[in-house]
């Protein structure tokens, strides 16, 4: 398995991070050396294993479907970089 | 008299609780080696004033006495944890100016004890790295020295600020996390004592995430009886994180008798592994010998699958981070890119992640999405979490045959250099977790301990593995491992 660059940048898109062009070809150099080292878990097998889950079995707690800790706008909004009456404010989503 | 900032826990608790010092003596002690350590740079956000608050308000408990143990000690908090109105960046500039609104359950549990938090410690960025050279405050640096060399020698990482302020005497304990050792190699370089404990033992609530399935909290401290004392503190049931375990919390300074007659250790041969030192060899052995000396059985026992615990932890941990760290949007908190006219909100992600990730945080974060993305789910993903379930099954059948804990070396090689490791490739960085990175995915306890020095004079460490849950039991093998090591060496102060 090889990646290029043009993989390289399709991947870049898919995590939202800006890569540019000429930065691409080292990109995936650092990809196929890490996918390399990560082939080697071809060699086990894991026929009829269950992959793992927890380290004790146990059942998620549940718990009851009610508010805890709601009506907290001003806390929730004071580390935005841009918030304005009450909301996240964002660049234009919508033409 | 003894400076206080260098007293253990244990010694300060002692002296706390006798009234022959206050908390507000034993935190100026700190705060004033704090100030004289910058060169160190293990404290990036210094909290004088929370810290003399807290001191006073300790000394106030401890006069109306039934204080616990921690009441009055000051600590050092790794900048993973979100600490109620302090910045708390994770080591990134993604999170500049990040100021949590609320504390993470493992510091709220100490400061309810009546610890003292100095400020927050660096550490590699979101806890990625293994030498805390990729943090966004710079190197923190590693009080050990090679002899007659000045060269600056990493303190590790990820917790490398913790390792360099316990190490150097900046304060009486620290907060680590540890995903694949970043409790257990620091306190290796460094000196120091440290537990990564059962996964589920302490709550992940507030701290910011890596990889949910690995990250646990724990100690890093002076010795294994300071590591008990603040583990016990730092360990409970949350509700706030759905893995964390509703078991009882065992007192685990009670469980460290020193006795480990009739207990049985296993030397695993799959971690004799070609290039390791022949320094660290040796200390293995005598590890054994010092075990087998106290009375315990050494036996040689196989964990088959350990060669690809790396390989499986470099598919998991990156696949757990790019979807954990997708929250980093420039949107509701931290760092937002300066737009340019026209863009949107695609550019506004793209951009706000390149300028606010470092490149081993990006490099790790498109692994991790290519390894999810269509078509290579199963190839990496599912198969990787196989293999993860054989290495915990090798370590099952080990215990059931009666194995009571593991010993091993904890790093690969002593400290090495502040940028020695520049030219390497990513894996050969990787490899520095070759020891420790089995017990994260296998979910059990492990504690590093000093064992010797190397004969550069640098600190190596041993570590112990344990049955899952039962962090007492390890600790007192810690406890004799550490007594018959005897290592009491400190830094010479150069700082």
């Amino acid at each position: 398995m090889s990646i290029d660059t043009e993989t390289a940048a399709k991947v870049a898109k898919l995590a939202r991070i800006k890569v540019e062009d000429d930065a691409l070809p080292a990109l995936a150099e650092e990809f196929n050396t890490i996918l390399g080292f990560i082939e080697q878990l071809n060699e086990v097998d894991v026929e009829g294993v269950e992959p793992m889950t927890s380290v004790t079995p146990m059942r998620l707690k549940r718990r009851e479907d009610v508010v805890t800790e709601g009506d907290q706008q001003d806390k929730i909004l004071a580390n935005a970089p841009d918030a304005r009456e009450g909301f996240f404010a964002v660049p234009k989503v919508v033409e | 008299m003894t400076e206080l900032n260098t007293l253990t826990i244990a010694e300060a608790r002692d002296a706390l609780k006798k009234g022959e010092v206050t908390s507000a003596a034993l935190t100026e002690a700190c705060l004033g080696a704090i100030e004289g350590a910058g060169a160190l740079n293990a404290f990036v956000h210094k909290t004088p004033e929370i810290a003399m608050q807290q001191a006073e308000a300790a000394d106030a408990r401890l006069k109306g006495g039934e204080a616990p143990a921690l009441c009055g000690i000051p600590l050092g908090i790794k900048d993973l944890f979100c600490t109620k109105g302090v910045a708390s960046q994770a080591a990134s500039n993604i999170l500049g100016g990040f100021k949590p609104e609320y504390e993470s359950t493992v510091t709220g549990n100490l400061f309810a004890d009546g610890a003292v938090m100095l400020g927050k410690l660096n550490m590699d960025e979101f806890a990625m790295g293994s030498s805390n050279e990729t943090s966004a405050y710079g190197n923190a640096v590693n009080p050990w020295r090679r002899e007659g060399d000045e060269t600056p020698l990493t303190p590790g990482g990820s917790s490398g600020g913790s390792a360099s302020a316990v190490a150097a005497d900046l304060c009486l304990g620290a907060t680590g996390t540890d995903t694949g050792g970043s409790i257990r190699q620091p306190c290796a370089f460094t000196g120091t004592v440290g537990i990564k404990p059962t996964y589920g033992r302490c709550s992940r609530w507030g701290i910011v995430a890596f990889a949910s399935s690995l990250d646990q909290a724990g100690p890093m401290t002076k010795t294994v009886r300071d590591s008990a004392i603040m583990l016990q503190s730092m360990c409970s049931h949350d509700p706030k994180d759905s893995t964390s375990v509703d078991f009882p919390v065992p007192d685990f300074e009670a469980a460290l008798t020193g006795d480990i007659r009739g207990k049985t250790i296993g030397i695993p041969r799959e971690y004799h592994m070609e290039g390791i030192p022949a320094e660290i060899e040796q200390l293995w052995t005598r590890g054994k010998e010092m075990l087998a000396d106290a009375g315990a059985k050494v036996v040689d026992i196989s964990l088959p699958h350990t060669k690809y615990a790396l390989p499986a932890y470099y598919v998991i941990a990156p696949a757990e981070a790019s979807s954990n760290l997708a929250r980093y949007d420039g949107v509701r908190y931290g760092h937002r890119a300066t737009l340019a006219a026209g863009d949107g909100i695609t550019e506004m992600y793209e951009k706000t992640r390149a300028e606010g990730f470092g490149s081993e945080v990006q490099r790790r974060i498109m692994v991790g999405t290519y390894v999810l993305s269509a078509g290579f789910y199963d190839a990496y993903y599912n198969r990787a979490r196989k293999v993860r379930a054989l290495i915990k099954r090798d370590f099952d059948e080990v215990f059931a045959s009666g194995v009571d804990a593991i010993l091993t070396p904890a790093t690969p090689s002593a400290a090495f250099g502040l940028g020695e490791m520049k030219s390497a490739d990513p894996v050969q960085m990787y490899l520095n977790d070759v020891f420790t990175v089995t017990v994260n995915l296998a979910g059990l306890p492990g504690v590093s301990v000093p064992a010797g020095v190397d004969k550069q004079g640098l600190p190596l460490g041993l570590q112990l593995i344990g049955r899952p849950w039962e962090e007492g039991d390890l600790l007192n093998t810690a406890y004799a491992l550490e007594q018959a090591a005897g290592f009491v060496s400190k830094p010479a102060k150069w700082w």
